[in-house]
């Protein structure tokens, strides 16, 4: 007797957003990254279409960062001196759909570079790359009230992702993105009642529904994933329900927060247990893409070229539709 | 909630005085403003209003098809008057109604299937609105039956369960919300439920008070969607405040602009 699968029909689906814009559309980019749209939760294909497969973001800061474990640094020691020879490392060596580029030079307890340096840089970006651009901030918000008009300007018409809007601070960065016609990060502190009103203070701004992406401040695995994927499912579940005030599409910082927890730098004389140094991050920032992945996140920003290939093969897997 | 707003109605002034002047403007008024307060469709009735029935349900839905996209819920026991409304509506509607009587169920049913629209189903039989929940359910199974033999989905059924009014049979409305619970042991899917909340408060004081309370309580009890007045903004409120609190939508500080959004 056959089995038959019980399907969910779901009334509602996932925004669709499209980022960056070629030439036709008034832009410089030579690729634009489409996400969202999906009908059903991750990757049940027998249950509803999911039109635009997850992708890769590989995250680019704008200054030499400092303590990246040897497996991770050995990749970027010849050009993190340099943003638009990373950048064009991720995409060129590395396979990137997108580059998140920080300006964490612009922290004013760092670098405090200016508003002027940072728009040179993203300029200088575009001009390098041809893949769409995420553009961060430096996460202290005077600062990058101050430096984001003018980055959102200097990469005017492009359809960039601004990063971030959060409940406190939105205004400043919903005003460049309408001005310039790019899209932000709609950003809450793992919370799913915070995401959703700020995604009602954004929109009241003027900001269309096909222009925000959802992102909830996650830590690796190790660090309360259990709770930000219920985060992140319940999100999603709400989309498909039909709640238009979360149905965007979502990303998540994985490279970042992986790299940063024990497993991933303590040496092996430290932690024998844990086995090689050299397999150890890998796996950690793999590890926590594919679980974000499979909880319905659509932008994965990843570090390691090998777990973005790791992570890369299994969405290649898990959108064939076929057994694995 | 699956809100149908109930103001198109020619038992209302305005509507019957439009009606009858063929002055589509108060009409279309009405359509708009229900849907901007966050109608998902319309109820359109002729009501006492027009000796030519027909033609008036006819210019109801062809006037509101203007002005708004939401489903147009034909509200009218006449079959011939069904017919030219849902011919009018071109598909975008609602069946309403057929009660579980045979012959009723005859004429009306297969309409779903033909212009492939939901339906709602009273459970109203040939001895009238039945006393209590089970005497309810009992119809309310056999329009179900009715409706699984035609093939109509069970998310294309809405179950109405005849509120009648508090203050003349005061142990009904506990019936209905014993109906709306029963009626998703049904089946699998079961079928959708629905109410006409004005109903319960025909001929009391303090309508919009008792409006308010009875549409939150059927909720709580599983309620889908209600004919109601959009326009009575507590009255949306309560349905909004009670779908938070009864998770079915996410909460967020502005969550009641979020639901008109």
């Amino acid at each position: 007797m056959p089995l038959t699968i019980p399907t969910e029909r779901w009334t509602a689906h996932v925004q669709t957003a499209t980022i960056g814009a070629t030439e036709a559309e008034g832009g410089t980019r030579t690729s634009t990254v489409t996400i969202g749209g999906e009908q059903t939760l991750p990757f049940l294909h027998f249950e509803g279409e999911t039109p635009n497969r997850p992708v890769i973001a590989i995250e680019v800061l704008d200054e030499q960062p400092s303590g990246w474990p040897e497996p991770l640094s050995r990749h970027y020691e010849d050009v993190w001196g340099d943003p638009v020879a990373w950048a064009q490392k991720a995409v060129e060596e590395f396979g990137a759909d997108l580059i998140c580029l920080r300006l964490v030079s612009a922290n004013p307890e760092g670098s405090d570079a200016s508003a002027d340096e940072c728009a040179e840089t993203i300029q200088s970006v575009l001009n390098a790359v041809g893949v769409p651009l995420i553009i961060w901030g430096c996460g202290n918000d005077d600062k990058d009230n101050e430096i984001m008009p003018f980055c959102s300007q200097a990469a005017a018409g492009e359809r960039c992702v601004l990063g971030s809007a959060t409940q406190d601070n939105y205004k400043t960065i919903c005003a460049s993105a309408l001005a310039d016609n790019q899209m932000i990060i709609s950003e809450s502190p793992l919370d799913i009642n915070i995401q959703k009103q700020v995604n009602i203070l954004v929109t009241d701004m003027g900001m269309d529904l096909g222009d925000i992406i959802l992102y909830q401040v996650t830590g690796g695995l190790g660090y309360g994933v259990e709770y930000a994927y219920s985060i992140l499912e319940r999100t999603r579940l709400a989309a498909l329900d039909g709640d238009k005030m979360l149905q965007m599409p979502m990303l998540s910082i994985v490279g970042s927060e992986a790299w940063r927890v024990k497993e991933a730098w303590q040496p092996e004389e430290e932690a024998p247990e844990w086995g090689p140094l050299e397999k150890r991050g890998i796996i950690w920032e793999a590890a926590t893409a594919t679980l974000f992945l499979h909880a319905g996140t659509d932008i994965l920003v990843m570090r390691h070229p090998e777990a973005v290939t790791h992570v890369r093969n299994h969405i290649d897997e898990m959108m064939s539709g076929q057994p694995v | 909630m699956f809100v149908i707003g109930e103001r198109i109605n020619g038992m209302f002034t305005d509507v019957k005085k439009a009606i009858q002047a063929q002055d589509p403007a108060p009409i279309q008024q009405l359509a708009r403003d229900q849907v901007a307060a966050g109608a998902n469709a319309l109820d359109i009735n002729v009501g006492p209003a027009s000796s030519d029935k027909l033609g008036a349900m006819r210019w109801l839905v062809e006037i509101t098809k203007e002005v708004v996209d939401v489903p147009l819920c034909i509200d009218t026991t006449n079959a011939e008057v069904m017919k030219a409304g849902l011919e009018a509506a071109e598909g975008n509607a609602i069946i309403n109604s057929t009660t579980g009587e045979e012959e009723r169920m005859e004429k009306i049913v297969p309409l779903a299937t033909e212009y492939d629209c939901p339906l709602i189903g009273l459970t109203i039989d040939a001895e009238g609105v039945p006393r209590d929940a089970n005497g309810r359910m009992e119809v309310a199974m056999r329009i179900v039956q009715a409706c699984m033999e035609q093939g109509i989905a069970m998310t294309d059924l809405y179950i109405d369960a005849v509120i009648l009014p508090v203050n003349a049979l005061q142990q009904v409305p506990q019936e209905v919300l014993n109906t709306l619970r029963m009626c998703k042991a049904l089946s699998d899917p079961p079928p959708q439920t629905v109410i006409g909340l004005s109903n319960v408060s025909q001929g009391a004081l303090h309508r919009e008070l008792i409006n308010r309370i009875y549409l939150v309580m059927a909720l709580a009890n599983g309620l889908d969607a209600a004919i109601m007045d959009p326009l009575d903004t507590e009255l949306m409120d309560a349905a909004i405040t009670a779908e938070v609190l009864l998770n079915r939508s996410v909460y967020c500080d502005d969550f009641l602009k979020a639901y008109r959004k």
